[in-house]
């Protein structure tokens, strides 16, 4: 099951390669992670998308985690009411001729145009990952020649509906 | 204040003389760190990066073994460390004195040994070069450590040291690396506020104390439990708690078993000791694990060699884990009563309650029985030779049951295991989890220096002591009094046991026909050898040995087709134990 893990952490050198090693060494599947400092500049927050086989591994993930000295909180939001963003820069054939249909795809997805050449066309993305997905979907057919995504990160919402458990770890 | 390394390199072109008072470096302040700490020994190896480290060491001394080799002085650490409580400390230079060390780091991550290990760097103007013996030791060591430093402002060094002494020593302990580039030992110190000297951990708050409903609970399971049962691990001897065990299992009567790592947390001869359960356990304990209606473990990880296969382990056990690293409870074994804690508080806590009693007579009795029919057995004769068992008996009754022993690993650390009952807790120095050849000599050099007045007997296989042999000469140079007693099967003996076994009599580099002549190589350290090949002179020159004052070393010829059983089989479950009865 794919799970959305935030890590808070001391804004420490080495601490994001004792944080990715320590997945490596427990053998978690990183599908992606975006890290950068809070409103304090010595704290840092990581987002991870983790791939885990079941309940009891992800709780060993988030005891593992834990445990780090520079680790100041973990939390699995998954089941939480969260905004999760993501970014993609796509770089795409766009000869004049179809630039304007292209245009009106990408027009629902609010994309907007960063750098345009003779034939190509870049365009900025953000969203769910879904979203992305999708706008990439629709783009691909007319020739994508570049694309990179930054990996998702993520907030809980100030209102919560329901109260989802949380493993005895977060308590 | 920040020092630029500019500063500090311009500071230290002035000659000495214009400065007066005496201004202290970052080597200067590393020492005085070390002895707040109270640190009565240092084991190092000295080399280029650390020279300033050295010579603020002469000028103000801490008690420093020279080991002959890094791998040496770690686990002369390890050793020290395991016996006296304290922490282990450890220096050795950049690049290959580093390199040399991790082998004992991983050792001290895997058995929680607090230790901590300072290692030289090249200087920070020079890091990521590939400079003259760099190595990224921060890098290298990073999973094999509770938490790793490298030192990057001179002002940090009182900070770094007492965060490090203090990760390293509590919660559940560990080894802490300290990296040092060589700018730093040479920088000029500024004394940094009180403040930023302190420990600050904010991600760094070991729960010791459980929590009450918690400890309700398992009280409830343990009146409700017909066929209760104790596993009892090197958590109760981090937590001092030895006393706590035999008193909670007294008053609740509870029998115990103990992990490999966990021997001597319960006095050996205790009536409610089944002796130790796992691979090559007692098959009482092993069938107590299977058997048991409530399994408490205090302080142990339920490791594969204790478990067996997992899912045929303790299959009607409620759990109940004790530990005071949250993140080993539930990791192996589902647990419904989980209590993060140190296992003394615990204990207390337990006994402190007044919950009824189980019954446990029924059970107690049987395991009695069980006992009875199932020791550990050998086969001796005159043709047949020395046996290892009989070595270890024989040890085991020249000292009492009161020596400190070291093993290293292999057939005779198993046997060691078996055979040797502990008085006191805090006397067995074992490497379990990593498992490391080379471990037990070294070991008990620091188990020594820990201990001076105690017999401390070092029990090593003939291929695991040539690994580290090279300590002899601490023997010599400081007369140190271990009793080096080899069990000299002139083989790897386990990976022989294991060919034999698994692998159909296929002795693939596993036996060692030609050897040094260990009675002359403990000449050549002026160490008095003895040769020992028949249990007729084993009665006679093993007291005489052991009796010494000085240090001895004793090739015993043992048996080489010998092999340790019962056996837990890998992959079947504790009640599948091979070999329980003699053939
Ligand atoms: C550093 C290291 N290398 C290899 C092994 C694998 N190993 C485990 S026991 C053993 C044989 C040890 O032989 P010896 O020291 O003579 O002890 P014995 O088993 O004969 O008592 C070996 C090679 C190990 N544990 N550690
Ligand atoms: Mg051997």
């Amino acid at each position: 099951m794919k799970r959305i893990i935030t890590v808070t952490v001391i804004n420490q050198s080495g601490v994001l390669n004792r944080v990715t090693g320590l997945l490596m060494k427990r053998q978690f599947n990183i599908e992606s992670i975006t890290v950068g400092h809070t409103e304090n500049p010595q704290i840092s927050k990581m987002t991870f998308v983790v791939n885990v086989e079941d309940e009891r591994k992800l709780e060993q993930l988030l005891k593992q985690l834990q445990k780090q000295i520079d680790v100041l909180k973990v939390n699995d939001i998954t089941e939480k009411q969260i905004v999760v963003r993501e970014l993609a820069l796509v770089k795409v054939v766009s000869p004049p001729a179809v630039r304007s249909e292209i245009n009106s795809i990408i027009e629902p997805f609010r994309a907007s145009i960063i750098d345009t050449g003779k034939n190509v066309v870049t365009f900025q993305v953000t969203g769910s990952p879904e979203k992305i997905d999708a706008f990439i979907d629709l783009i691909k057919p007319y020739g994508i020649k570049e694309l990179t995504r930054t990996g998702v990160t993520a907030f809980v919402r100030e209102t919560q509906k329901v109260n989802t458990p949380q493993l005895s770890i977060l308590k | 204040m920040k020092l630029t390394v500019e500063e500090t390199e311009q500071v230290y072109e002035e000659p000495i003389t214009t400065q007066a008072p005496m201004q202290l470096n970052g080597a200067d302040v590393f020492i005085e760190t070390l002895k707040k700490h109270q640190v009565e020994v240092i084991f190092g190896y000295p080399g280029g990066a650390v020279l300033p480290i050295y010579d603020a060491l002469y000028k103000n001394p801490i008690k420093h073994i020279l080991a002959r080799h890094e791998q040496g002085a770690i686990h002369a650490a390890e050793g020290y460390a395991r016996v006296s409580g304290k922490v282990g400390v450890v220096i050795a230079t950049s690049g290959p004195g580093a390199t040399n060390l991790v082998t004992g780091i991983a050792d001290a991550m895997m058995d929680s040994i607090p230790l901590v290990v300072f290692t030289g760097q090249v200087a920070t103007t020079v890091i990521g070069t590939d400079a003259f013996q760099e190595a990224d030791i921060i890098g290298i060591t990073q999973p094999i450590t509770k938490h790793n430093y490298q030192v990057k402002d001179v002002a940090d060094f009182p900070r770094i040291i007492n965060e490090a002494f203090h990760i390293a020593s509590t919660g559940r302990p560990g080894p802490v690396v300290v990296d040092i580039p060589k700018n730093m030992a040479t920088g000029l110190f500024v004394t940094p506020s009180e403040d930023e000297q302190e420990v600050n951990l904010p991600g760094y708050q070991p729960t010791t104390t459980p929590n009450f409903l918690q400890i309700q609970k398992a009280a409830q399971a343990i009146s409700n439990a017909k066929q209760p049962l104790i596993l009892a691990g090197a958590g109760v001897l981090f937590a001092r708690a030895s006393d706590e065990l035999a008193t909670f299992a007294e008053k609740y009567q509870i029998p115990i078993t103990n992990t490999l790592l966990g021997l001597g947390g319960i006095e050996g001869n205790h009536p409610l000791f089944l002796g130790m359960a796992g691979m090559h356990g007692t098959y009482t304990a092993n069938m107590a694990i299977q058997t048991c209606d409530l399994l408490i473990n205090v302080g142990a990880r339920f490791d594969d060699r204790l478990t067996g296969n997992l899912n045929l382990f303790a299959p009607n056990a409620k759990v109940v884990h004790i530990d005071i690293d949250p993140a080993e409870i539930g990791k192996n074994v589902p647990t419904e009563i989980p209590i993060v804690a140190d296992a003394k508080e615990a204990l207390e806590a337990l006994i402190a309650l007044d919950t009824p009693n189980g019954n446990t007579a029924a059970w107690l009795e049987s395991l009695n029985i069980s006992m009875e029919q199932y020791p550990f057995h050998y086969q001796a004769s005159v043709e047949r030779g020395l046996l290892p068992q009989q070595v270890l008996e024989l040890v085991h009754q020249y000292t009492n049951g009161d020596a400190v022993v070291t093993t290293d690993v292999g057939q005779h650390q198993m046997w060691t295991a078996q055979y040797y009952k502990f008085n006191h807790p805090h006397n067995w120095v074992t490497s379990g989890g990593l498992g490391t050849m080379g471990f037990g000599f070294p070991a008990a050099i620091g188990a020594q220096l820990a201990k001076p007045n105690a017999k401390v007997v070092a029990i090593v296989g003939d291929a695991g002591f040539q690994m580290t042999l090279q300590e002899l000469s601490l023997l010599q140079e400081l007369r140190i009094p271990v009793k080096v007693i080899i069990l000299n099967n002139q083989a790897l003996g386990m990976v022989r046991q294991w060919q034999e076994t698994f692998h159909g009599e296929r002795f693939s580099q596993s036996l060692i026909p030609v050897q040094p002549d260990f009675v002359k190589l403990a000449e050549a350290y002026d160490i008095k050898g003895y040769k020992i090949e028949t249990f007729e002179d084993a009665k006679v020159q093993l007291k005489e040995a052991l009796e010494s004052d000085e240090p001895v070393l004793i090739d015993c010829r043992v048996v080489q087709k010998e092999s340790v059983y019962p056996m837990v089989v890998p992959g079947t479950g504790l009640h599948e134990m091979i070999g329980v009865k003699p053939e």
